[in-house]
């Protein structure tokens, strides 16, 4: 075990590494190609066995991945934004191979207006795939979550591929003290990939992917992937407590920061949840009884510990980094999904849309989404959803629209 | 190799090893085509197929291949190729795999996967120097989904995005040329109605390692409107109106591999089939027959 200093792209490397991967499909796209480029150094200089290949698109690069799981090795691979999205339809399809690798995605925001910076539009768009997902806030839990994650989609009762997300920038490319465990005990805990069944060898013929007629066997086949999706909260629990023996840290499938007496809670994925315990934690020095909670798995969706974390609470904010044209904050829906009708669930919930594109959320906006949370309960109704943005913002955008307007002219 | 084992007709598989009863149309060009390279490639073959009418070749719990076979999607099967080949490479190179696992990786697609939305993935496949063959089977349209015009469709077919009285406007794209571009090992046109010479140049490309592709002209009574039992002569007829040119591109040359010695008039192969109607009923359309035999003849003044 040594303790180093690694990006986020670096932990998602070494993830890969330690995890002994045979195949890496790969297509740069920032800020995700630190990932591929220290892969293929360690390639060239032979650190690895593993082959890396770059495709010629996203598209590509995911079939390549699948084919090559379908065909009994273990696979690695990494994109963000554009090139998860330019891959889409690949997603959805080798999810249905029942074939697991593992697919490291870096948020970005997707175009137009195009940019490089971070939010969750990406890889919410792939909610409904079929790939797992497991939303990382730290380096240290992007490098543990790709060893999770193999262990969760290999797993007999699983058979799925796996997304571990972790945000542009903020993430990718800042450093923190990574442990790197040992590769004997990862071998430990990560054994070698076992195809089962699914392979292609001349003395097992066999037709994958193949149509089906009708909706009957269409169906079940679509079922079965749930069933097993669903079945992996629990292989998931069963991987994270080894884990945790076996290296010392332990991962939840949702992380509860000071909840147990909290009244309010706020609720986010990914990295920005790492301002909200310090908010959480300036809150609770003024006397406020609140926490966080922040799924790390977002598909199976942890339904059953969200309610036993939020039930009996007062008030409850959703804290959204992607935006849903036309109805709000998704994750807001997937919460309020989990708790309607529950006899025990919180009163209030309220929604607010922050971080877009990479946009900072201030500490001072986490305390006014407390007062608003507190204000909601003592009135009774949830104010409707908000777009956290300042009048400072607004001036600088009328600048650039005034400074357009001019360059138009001219 | 200069050698071959098809030195005349009795010479074919006598038997298939693709199993019968599939969902194809009677009399369809393609499936012919794949029947007589299956028999040549034989069974330790894994077919990555795109989206198409040889999708329905497989559907659950069928399939008629005694190989493998994996469904990709449209734009995408020559990198489901280069993830099964490089796959078997690597469980070969680490001796997971005993060298008799190993399968002819080829991919199957039609023209409107291989001319038009797969032609990056084929051009990334080639530029890696994959070790794959590439079937497209051509039938001129993007027929499973009712047959509208793809970049292969000849001009002045009529097809059902090009119902017009002077049929498709475009031109056929020639894809041999684009493929040839590449200097992969192997290109090579075949036709399932000649298959003495569909079976010499399977034959030559199994024995082949690298990147090598093959374009079937596929008729197709149901896309091209004419009677299954129609399917051989309409083939033959493309070959000896100097329509279909059979031609191979080996060691950084093109070779015609079987020349007319004298062309039928192109208007013997385009009557025969209700796509090209619109040309001889209810008046006959010169100037567009003129303009389909004049690039023919240049087609052949040019090689
Ligand atoms: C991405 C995508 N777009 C469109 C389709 C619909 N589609 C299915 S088969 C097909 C035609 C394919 O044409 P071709 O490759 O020539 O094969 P053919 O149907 O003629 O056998 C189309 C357009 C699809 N399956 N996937
Ligand atoms: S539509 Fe044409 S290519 Fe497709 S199965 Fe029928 S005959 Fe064959
Ligand atoms: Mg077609």
């Amino acid at each position: 075990m040594k303790r180093t200093l690694l990006t986020g792209n670096g932990a998602a490397a070494w993830g890969a590494r330690l995890a002994g991967v045979d195949y890496i499909p790969a297509f740069p796209i920032t800020p995700q190609t630190e990932i591929i480029e220290a892969i293929a150094n360690w390639a060239d200089s032979g650190e690895i066995s593993g082959r890396m290949v770059t495709l010629e698109s996203e598209h590509s690069m995911i079939t390549a991945a699948g084919a090559a799981a379908a065909t009994g090795v273990r696979v690695f691979t990494a994109t963000s934004s554009q090139g998860l999205l330019y891959g889409m339809e690949m997603l959805y399809t080798v999810a249905g191979w029942r074939a697991p690798f593992v697919l490291v995605n870096v948020s970005r925001g997707l175009s137009a207006p195009i940019t490089l910076e971070p939010d969750h539009n990406d890889i919410l768009a792939a909610r409904d795939s079929g790939f797992l997902q497991i939303h990382c806030a730290t380096c240290q839990e992007v490098l543990d979550s790709i060893l999770l994650a193999y262990r969760l989609g290999e797993d007999e009762r699983v058979r799925l591929p796996v997304i571990v997300n972790m945000d542009g920038f903020y993430l990718s490319f800042t450093r923190e003290p990574v442990e790197i465990p040992n590769q004997d005990v990862v071998n430990r805990f990560l054994p070698p990939y076992d195809p089962e069944n699914i392979s292609f060898r001349a003395s097992q013929p066999t037709s994958q992917a193949v149509a089906v007629l009708g909706g009957g066997p269409y169906s079940y086949f679509r079922y079965e992937m749930h069933l097993a999706a669903q079945k992996s909260i629990e292989v998931f629990d069963k991987i994270t407590r080894q884990f945790s023996e076996e290296f010392g840290r332990s991962y939840d499938a949702v992380e509860a920061y000071r909840t147990e007496d909290a009244e309010f809670i706020f609720v986010m994925i990914g990295s920005f949840a790492t301002k909200a315990k310090e908010a959480v934690d300036r809150l609770r020095d003024a006397g406020r009884a609140i926490g966080l909670i922040r799924p790390r798995l977002l598909r199976p969706f942890p339904e059953a510990q969200i309610r036993r974390l939020l039930n009996g609470k007062k008030g409850v904010a959703v804290i959204d980094q992607n935006l849903s044209m036309g109805k709000g904050g998704i994750l807001y829906t997937e919460i309020a999904s989990a708790l309607y009708g529950q006899p025990d669930a919180p009163p209030i919930l309220v929604s607010f849309i922050g971080g877009l594109g990479g946009r900072d959320i201030s500490q001072e906006e986490f305390f006014e989404m407390a007062n608003n949370i507190r204000r909601a309960v003592e009135e009774g109704s949830a104010p409707p959803p908000r777009l956290l943005y300042t009048e400072g913002e607004m001036k600088e955008v009328r600048k650039l629209q005034a400074m357009a307007n001019v360059e138009r002219q001219m | 190799m200069d050698e071959t084992r098809f030195k005349r007709i009795k010479d074919l598989p006598s038997t298939h090893i693709l199993g019968t009863g599939t969902a194809m149309c009677a009399g369809c060009g393609g499936l012919e085509a794949v029947h007589e390279v299956y028999d040549i490639l034989g069974e330790k073959t894994v077919f990555v197929n795109a989206a198409g009418c040889m999708t329905l070749l497989s559907i659950y719990p069928f399939t008629p291949f005694r190989g493998s076979w994996l469904y990709t999607a449209m734009a995408s099967a020559p990198a489901g190729a280069q993830g099964i080949r490089d796959a078997l490479d690597i469980l070969l190179e680490k001796k997971r795999i005993p060298r008799d696992e190993d399968m002819d990786v080829v991919v199957l697609t039609g023209d409107g996967s291989a001319y038009g939305m797969g032609l990056s993935a084929t051009s990334g496949a080639m530029e890696r120097n994959l070790d794959f063959i590439y079937l497209c089977y051509d039938n001129e349209g993007y027929g499973n989904t009712g047959q509208q015009y793809s970049s292969a469709t000849p001009h002045a077919a009529r097809t059902s995005t090009s119902k017009g009285p002077k049929g498709f406007p475009g031109y056929k794209k020639d894809l041999f040329s684009i493929w040839v571009a590449h200097n992969p090992l192997y290109v090579a046109t075949v036709l399932g109605a000649e298959p003495l010479d569909l079976a010499r140049k399977i034959e030559k490309a199994k024995e082949l390692k690298g990147p090598r592709l093959i374009i079937a002209l596929s008729p197709c009574p149901t896309g091209w409107d004419f009677d299954p039992s129609e399917s051989v002569e309409i083939g033959k007829l493309a070959v000896k109106t100097g329509i279909w040119p059979l031609k191979e591109y080996i060691d950084g040359k093109v070779v015609h591999t079987k020349v007319p010695d004298r062309r039928l008039p192109v208007e013997e192969y385009l009557k025969k089939q209700g796509r090209f109607a619109h040309l001889f009923s209810p008046k006959r359309n010169d100037k567009l027959i003129g303009e389909i035999q004049e690039s023919v003849d240049k087609y052949w003044k040019g090689i």
